[in-house]
């Protein structure tokens, strides 16, 4: 059963689900302790840095795309960070596609889990220290189980806003099958090269998986109203 | 007082329509590789048709093409080859003849290393790690360059290092921000100074490529804009030209 989409769609559908998937993991990674400190802070600097982390709603994708494809080549800071460790440069790779993403997506997976943070509150963590929990006991015991409704939010949209990326592969990612050409860049060479057929199959497949993710969110989430 | 306002007015409303009536914009799609050329031709036109305005949009010729078959209004459609203005004509959407306009030719370019000391068989050179060229399904000189590099015969070679571009001018974007060390560009890009000050180039024998015959057509929504048919005949006249072979093109009814 191929759904009449060629093996070469195949492999853009794959890579798409894996950079969504890798970038949803690292984001819990990074995004974790920024919510949680965004969440907990009285800091004055919570503003500041919270509109940092908004920022990829706002920019369009081109701005993020010509700031990384400068600050990833060779006379960019990453460049420069990646050469001293002495891998190899990230434009045109995966990994280079995994880093722009985790930029892209990062509200998707912060916000979210800040939310979810807040409404935790002091007091469940204040009863744990009493308990004599360390705080990296009450936070894993405590915090994250209550905040986990928080983290599937905030893992299902990362993975969805990731499927949805374009501008920025196009700029950084050099269209290379198997590494970086990913599903939406597949239907939009499709689009210019006049095959509509093939645009059609490979859109179709996006929209249907695109409506069930949302549907899934949409139908977990529990209802406020009645709750 | 109040009758004297009025007759301003209307003597303002009406010279607004006579202007207006007079001056025509024309839209044009043309294709990447025209960048810097087609602005120049643009700018000794309105010179001389102070009347009309032109609008150009710059794209990859295949996404032009798929516009004007949805049903954009562009009055004039410059594409970088002849075959997709042909497309346009099969499906209807072409006023009078599809014109021959120019021949491309495509260069191999770099900012880090000396392209003028190049040929298409130092692409295998371990040094260089990335080879940007425009992307071969949509963009003519993705394709032309796809075939060079087939006829010198290091396709073998080149094809692990290629990356793919949007268009000609995100081609040499990539080798300006270091991320590849060569590109292949078309020389009506590299003879724009600002480009050319930047690096140097070596040009691509035309032999190990299908010529770059580039066609513009008249599109059925430009039928009735006349400033468009004069810009179009003005791409023959000898200013046009001129410039057209400043930036590198080999022009129609010229020995080559």
């Amino acid at each position: 059963m191929s759904l009449l989409l060629t093996a070469e769609d195949w492999q853009t559908i794959g890579l798409t689900i894996k950079l969504a998937g890798t970038v949803t993991l690292c984001l819990f990674v990074v995004g974790t302790p920024i919510a949680w400190w965004l969440g907990r802070t009285a800091s004055r600097l919570k503003g500041p840095i919270g509109a940092v982390v908004a920022l990829p709603l706002v920019l369009p994708p081109s701005v993020l795309g010509f700031y990384l494809l400068l600050a990833m080549g060779p006379y960019g800071f990453i460049g420069h960070f990646t050469n001293w460790l002495g891998v190899h440069p990230l434009p045109f790779t995966f990994w280079g596609l995994v880093v722009a993403s985790t930029f892209y997506s990062l509200p998707f997976m912060v916000q979210p889990l800040q939310n979810a943070f807040e409404a935790v509150g002091d007091k469940p963590l204040e009863a744990a220290a009493t308990l004599r929990a360390s705080p990296w006991d009450a936070f894993f015991s405590v915090a994250l189980p209550m905040a986990l409704p928080g983290f599937l939010t905030g893992g299902i949209l990362t993975f969805a806003h990731t499927v949805g990326e374009f501008g920025v592969v196009l700029m950084i990612g050099g269209n290379l099958p198997g590494e970086t050409r990913v599903a939406s860049v597949q239907i939009y060479d499709h689009v210019e090269a006049m095959e509509y057929a093939g645009a059609h199959r490979l859109s179709a497949v996006m929209l249907v998986f695109s409506f069930l993710v949302l549907l899934g969110l949409y139908a977990w989430r529990p209802n406020p109203k009645k709750a | 007082m109040f009758k004297r306002c009025q007759h301003l007015i209307i003597g303002a409303a009406l010279a607004l329509g006579m202007a207006s009536a007079y001056a025509e914009k024309v839209t044009i799609a043309a294709a990447a590789d025209l960048k810097y050329a087609m602005a120049d031709v643009a700018q000794a036109f309105e010179k001389s048709h102070p009347n009309d305005k032109l609008d150009i949009v710059y794209g990859s010729s295949g996404k032009a093409l798929t516009q004007i078959q949805q049903g954009a209004p562009y009055d004039l459609y410059f594409s970088a080859d002849i075959d997709y203005p042909r497309e346009l004509e099969k499906a209807g959407l072409v006023v009078g003849k599809i014109t021959p306009y120019a021949f491309g030719r495509i260069v191999l370019w770099s900012t880090t290393m000396d392209a003028s000391k190049m040929t298409l068989q130092s692409l295998a050179n371990p040094d260089i790690k990335h080879i940007a060229i425009a992307n071969p399904k949509h963009a003519p000189y993705g394709m032309r360059a796809v075939e060079a590099i087939k006829s010198a015969g290091v396709w073998d070679q080149v094809e692990p290092k290629l990356v793919y571009a949007e268009t000609v001018p995100h081609a040499a974007q990539l080798v300006e921000s270091g991320n590849a060390q060569v590109a292949v560009l078309s020389l009506s890009l590299v003879l724009n100074p600002q480009i050319a000050s930047k690096g140097k180039y070596w040009l691509i024998p035309d032999k190990l490529h299908q010529p770059l015959e580039q066609a513009y057509a008249i599109t059925q929504h430009g039928e009735h804009n006349a400033a468009a048919k004069a810009f179009a005949q003005y791409m023959a006249q000898p200013e046009a030209r001129a410039i057209m072979q400043r930036y590198g093109f080999v022009l129609p009814g010229e020995a080559k």
